[in-house]
């Protein structure tokens, strides 16, 4: 397996479509065992494959993957909240935000739909080869069929899931917290749900940065000069 | 791949058994035994709910949360580098390990390489951390089963690696050394030696605890056929490292996937166990931290001359998509899935970290066996609560 | 004791209780000291309390200062009556044993016939101290250790007595005494130079009785009631304070007390060659002979304790009961053919 860049490539070139016939091949047998539940793929070449599914064969996909394509080991399972933050996209940003509508999301590698989204990773412990499976979750109904029965370490995974983004699994045999206390209102990974410790006291912004090893020391002088005020 | 055994078989059915004895109403109740949180064999805050029929065990629930940091959710409020500090200190045994496959995955979505001195560099660290989380579960399952001795020799013999990775990263448990293009700082002069020196050390050590331990007849009896798991039940439910490997299934990262980092250019052999009882993912572990001292040597002879950095801008903005990479840690297989969508900071973490799916079997494992050994498997499947916990 | 001097009964008791608790806590001190801090800690490679007195030899003061002086706790559910018993009743038994053990011609406490068959019974009688510290301490932890505990010492009761039964069967007597003066006048194949120490003879014996021993004390490899990484203490975990330096005390008087049969019965008590038998000399020396011995045999235990790990319950059942047992007896048989024939 190649991998995309190199240190030798410049941008002249134009490096030869690389074809990873393997990946290919088993994102082409799931689509064959489940049809029309595959909604989109993409496979990034010497690197990974995606494969996103439709909400009704999110279980019959994890068994095809298990029994028909030798994918056997549960690598994890967890959720993807594609709803930007109205908090801030991050620490440093202070730009005021666009109140965030959940039409207009913007979303990741396989494309997506819903705000919330399943995503899973199987590997196959024969040919190291691992597929990562996203499924669309509608807004209004934030269930899946549960894993536990084809992947008995899914159980954890889902029970975290359902604590931290909602996502009730129909069928699992404990749906209880696992990492919060009984009594925990809320969803903490939801992105609108605030990380208090940022409410109380707002980061101060960029008032140091680490120079590069050999280069001078510039940023102090201007941070201090900045911090005069 | 080894069935399950009959001795397993046997004690299923003995838990099925005492369950159905501690129902009927004239019988004594069977005892609920909270083993945890706070608790000499645990690492840490793990509370094991069992219930006991006598000395055995009907049901294993392992608790969590009691050290659950929320670092999925810290990670969305900071800028790329600023990750690294945090995520060292989710298996902090292990350190510098954390750091690698997040920063891989950063400079997988921004299409940089970091230069070869600092992948060979970035690879002699990892094989450090990871000689310095096993030697402590080496001498660690001796105290577990009684034999005190054996964790002071370990703790001893641990500070040779943590001395090596004091004196270039400053820190013994966080170094916090890795960098998004390549690492902080460079070695300091004399370090090639001293290390050398150290995995002589390391490789003398694992002898000594091999003629102590694991030729001990007691330490046998104890950790044979105890908690022997099957390969497929091992795969269902994610367990990674060296309890798959004791499992009988040959899968090491290391060798397996493509990575920039060094371990292509090193010659290494992977131990695999058919048992997948506690004696055999003691014995791989044993093994690993021996290969590891000859990766060590092998690489540190080779060391390329040139920087340690790529070019990166000042302020990392990583471009938008989304990278999954994970490592052989000590622990197991570490991943992290960035979500990035070119800003300074990653849009969503999802943090695939080793003992969490190790420890999910233990709900499994545990049926029917006796208290004692509820301790054993505990000790043998080597947890970290960070790990677990996040 | 009998001196020259005639003393009324009350001196003499006094001066055998005085004469008791010197001789019981002075050697479970250095037993301490000596193996618990500076064996141990060299054994593992640190250096052990250094800070109380001349390299931390006056540690066990403050140790002992330090328990005196701490709130006296009992849980709200335990039996108050039982609670405060049980680290009586472990001690005491201790103290009985050392009663019957002679550390010179004449100086002993109580010369009785039945010497051996005395210290085996009291020296079952701490397992019903163990238990009901078990029991009286209203938490689960206890309760197991104590449970295993009864299990376990009266399991190895058995091969204990056994291994003593081929020594008396070689001395011909239940006298402790006379059993030490059989050894002293003994020869091995016409030489007396040595006398006949039985630990020659009686090595399976021995042997069996250090495992015993082991067992009896609760030491690793035979510490399931304690199992400090799975019970925190076992039985002990809910005493604090003075109850437990007592059950502290008894461990490690217990110690020397086996220490000291053990050397009596095997290593051949007080006497050392080149000595007479009768020398009242030895009534000075004899005690610190003893004393020499009991840390040798107690250099064995507590260096097994430091290094293998703990047996699990059923394991410890099945050495007990399918392996020591049978050995002993083989051992009584083959004792009693050779006494007959030699």
């Amino acid at each position: 397996m190649s991998r995309l860049s190199s240190a030798e490539t410049t941008t002249e070139e134009q490096p030869a479509p690389l074809v990873d016939a393997a990946r290919d091949e088993m994102v082409a047998a799931l689509a064959t065992q489940l049809g029309d539940a595959v909604v989109e793929s993409h496979v990034a070449p010497g690197r990974d494959a995606w494969v996103r599914v439709d909400l009704s064969a999110w279980d019959t996909a994890a068994r095809v993957c298990r029994e028909q394509l030798g994918l056997t080991y549960f690598c994890y399972l967890s959720a993807i909240d594609w709803l930007p933050s109205p908090f801030g996209r991050s620490e440093d940003d202070s730009a005021p935000t666009v109140a965030p509508s959940t039409d207009q999301l913007d979303h990741g590698v396989a494309g997506g739909a819903t705000r919330f989204q399943l995503l899973a990773r199987l590997v196959s412990p024969t040919t190291h080869l691992g597929i990562n499976l996203k499924c669309d979750l509608p807004d209004d109904g934030l269930t899946a069929p549960t894993w536990s029965r084809i992947f008995p370490g899914a159980d954890w995974n889902e029970r975290e899931i359902c604590e931290m983004f909602g996502i009730t699994f129909a069928g699992h045999p404990h749906l209880v917290n696992i990492y919060l206390p009984g009594d925990f209102e809320g969803h903490p990974l939801r992105k609108d749900f605030p990380l208090l410790s940022r409410m109380v006291k707002p980061w101060p912004g960029l008032v140091d940065v680490e120079p590069m090893p050999g280069e001078p020391d510039e940023d102090e002088e201007a941070t201090e000069a900045g911090d005069e005020e | 791949m080894t069935a399950i055994s009959e001795r397993q078989q046997r004690s299923y059915i003995g838990a099925i058994a005492a369950e159905a004895r501690v129902n009927v109403e004239l019988e004594t109740e069977g005892m609920t035994l909270n083993i945890g949180p706070q608790h000499p064999a645990t690492h840490g805050t793990l509370r094991i709910i069992a219930k006991l029929d006598g000395e055995q065990v009907v049901s294993a629930e392992p608790v969590m949360g009691y050290m659950h940091r929320g670092y999925e959710k810290l990670v969305e409020v900071r800028t790329f580098p600023q990750v690294t500090t945090l995520i060292n200190r989710i298996d902090w045994l292990g350190n510098f390990a954390n750091e690698v496959p997040f920063i891989l995955a950063a400079e997988q979505l921004m299409e940089i390489e970091a230069p070869a001195r600092a992948q060979y560099i970035r690879t002699i660290f990892f094989e450090l951390s990871r000689q310095a989380n096993l030697m402590l579960f080496l001498g660690d399952m001796g105290v577990q089963l009684g034999a005190i001795t054996a964790v002071f020799y370990a703790f001893r013999d641990r500070e040779h690696v943590l001395n090596l990775m004091e004196s270039v990263t400053g820190g013994r448990f966080h170094p916090n050394f890795d960098r998004i293009g390549g690492l902080k700082d460079d070695l300091p002069k004399g370090w090639v030696e001293e290390c050398k020196g150290a995995m002589v050390k390391v490789r003398r050590f694992c002898d000594e605890i091999e003629e102590l331990l694991m030729g001990n007849e007691i330490f046998e009896t104890r950790t044979r056929g105890i908690g022997v798991i099957p390969a497929e039940v091992a795969l269902g439910y994610g367990l990674s490292g060296a309890n798959l490997r004791a499992s009988g299934v040959d899968w090491d990262l290391r060798r397996d996937n493509d990575y920039p980092l060094a371990w292509k250019d090193a010659d290494f052999k992977v131990w695999t166990h058919p048992d997948g009882d506690s004696f055999a993912r003691y014995w791989v572990r044993l093994q690993e931290v021996r290969e590891s001292t000859k990766i060590v040597d092998q690489l540190i002879e080779n060391i390329p001359a040139g920087p340690i950095m790529a070019k990166v801008p000042r302020i990392i903005k990583v471009p938008a998509g989304e990278a999954w990479v994970s490592t052989e840690n000590p622990l197991g297989e570490m991943g992290y899935y960035v979500v990035s969508k070119g800003d300074l900071g990653p849009f969503r973490v999802k943090i695939r970290t080793a003992s969490f799916n190790n420890i999910s079997i233990v709900p499994w494992v545990m049926r029917g066996v006796y208290v004692p050994d509820v301790i054993t498997i505990l000790a043998s499947l080597y947890f970290i609560l960070g790990d677990i916990d996040r | 004791m009998t001196f020259a001097l005639e003393l009324s009964y009350w001196q003499s008791t006094i001066l055998r209780i005085v004469g008791v608790l010197v001789a019981v806590l002075i050697p479970a001190g250095t037993l301490v000291y000596v193996f618990l801090f500076k064996m141990m800690s060299h054994m593992q490679s640190r250096l052990g309390p250094m800070e109380a007195g001349p390299h931390g030899s006056l540690q066990l003061m403050a140790e002992v200062g330090k328990f005196l002086q701490k709130e006296d706790i009992v849980p709200t559910k335990a039996d108050r009556t039982l609670f405060t018993l049980a680290p009586y009743l472990v001690v005491g038994t201790v103290l009985l044993v050392y009663l019957a053990v002679p550390f010179g011609p004449d100086a002993y406490f109580a010369d009785l016939d039945t010497g051996v068959f005395y210290l085996l019974a009291v020296s079952s009688v701490s397992v019903i101290g163990v238990l009901v510290a078990g029991w009286a301490s209203a938490n689960k932890y206890s309760l197991m250790g104590g449970l295993r505990a009864a299990g376990q010492l009266i399991a190895y009761e058995l091969p204990m007595v056994l291994a003593v039964v081929g020594v008396v069967i070689q001395a011909g007597s239940l006298n402790l005494q006379h059993i030490v003066s059989v050894q002293a006048h003994g020869e091995i194949f016409g030489w007396g130079g040595i006398g006949n120490p039985f630990i020659l003879t009686q090595i399976v014996g021995f042997g069996i009785f250090l495992l015993a021993t082991q067992a009896e004390l609760t030491q690793t490899p035979f510490d399931m009631p304690i199992a400090e990484s799975e019970l925190v203490a076992g039985y002990m975990t809910e005493y604090s304070g003075m109850r437990f330096l007592l059950f502290f005390i008894g461990e490690f008087a217990s110690a020397g007390a086996f220490a000291a049969v053990a050397a009596t019965l095997f290593l051949g008590g007080w006497w050392l060659p080149g000595f007479g038998f009768d020398n009242n000399a030895m009534n000075i020396v004899g005690p610190l002979v003893m004393v020499g011995k009991m840390m040798f045999v107690a250099f064995l235990i507590f260096w097994f304790r430091f290094t293998y790990p703990r047996f699990r319950e059923d394991q410890l059942q099945t050495l007990a009961w399918k392996y020591l047992i049978p050995l002993s007896l083989v051992n009584i048989m083959a004792t009693a053919v050779l006494k007959v024939v030699f």
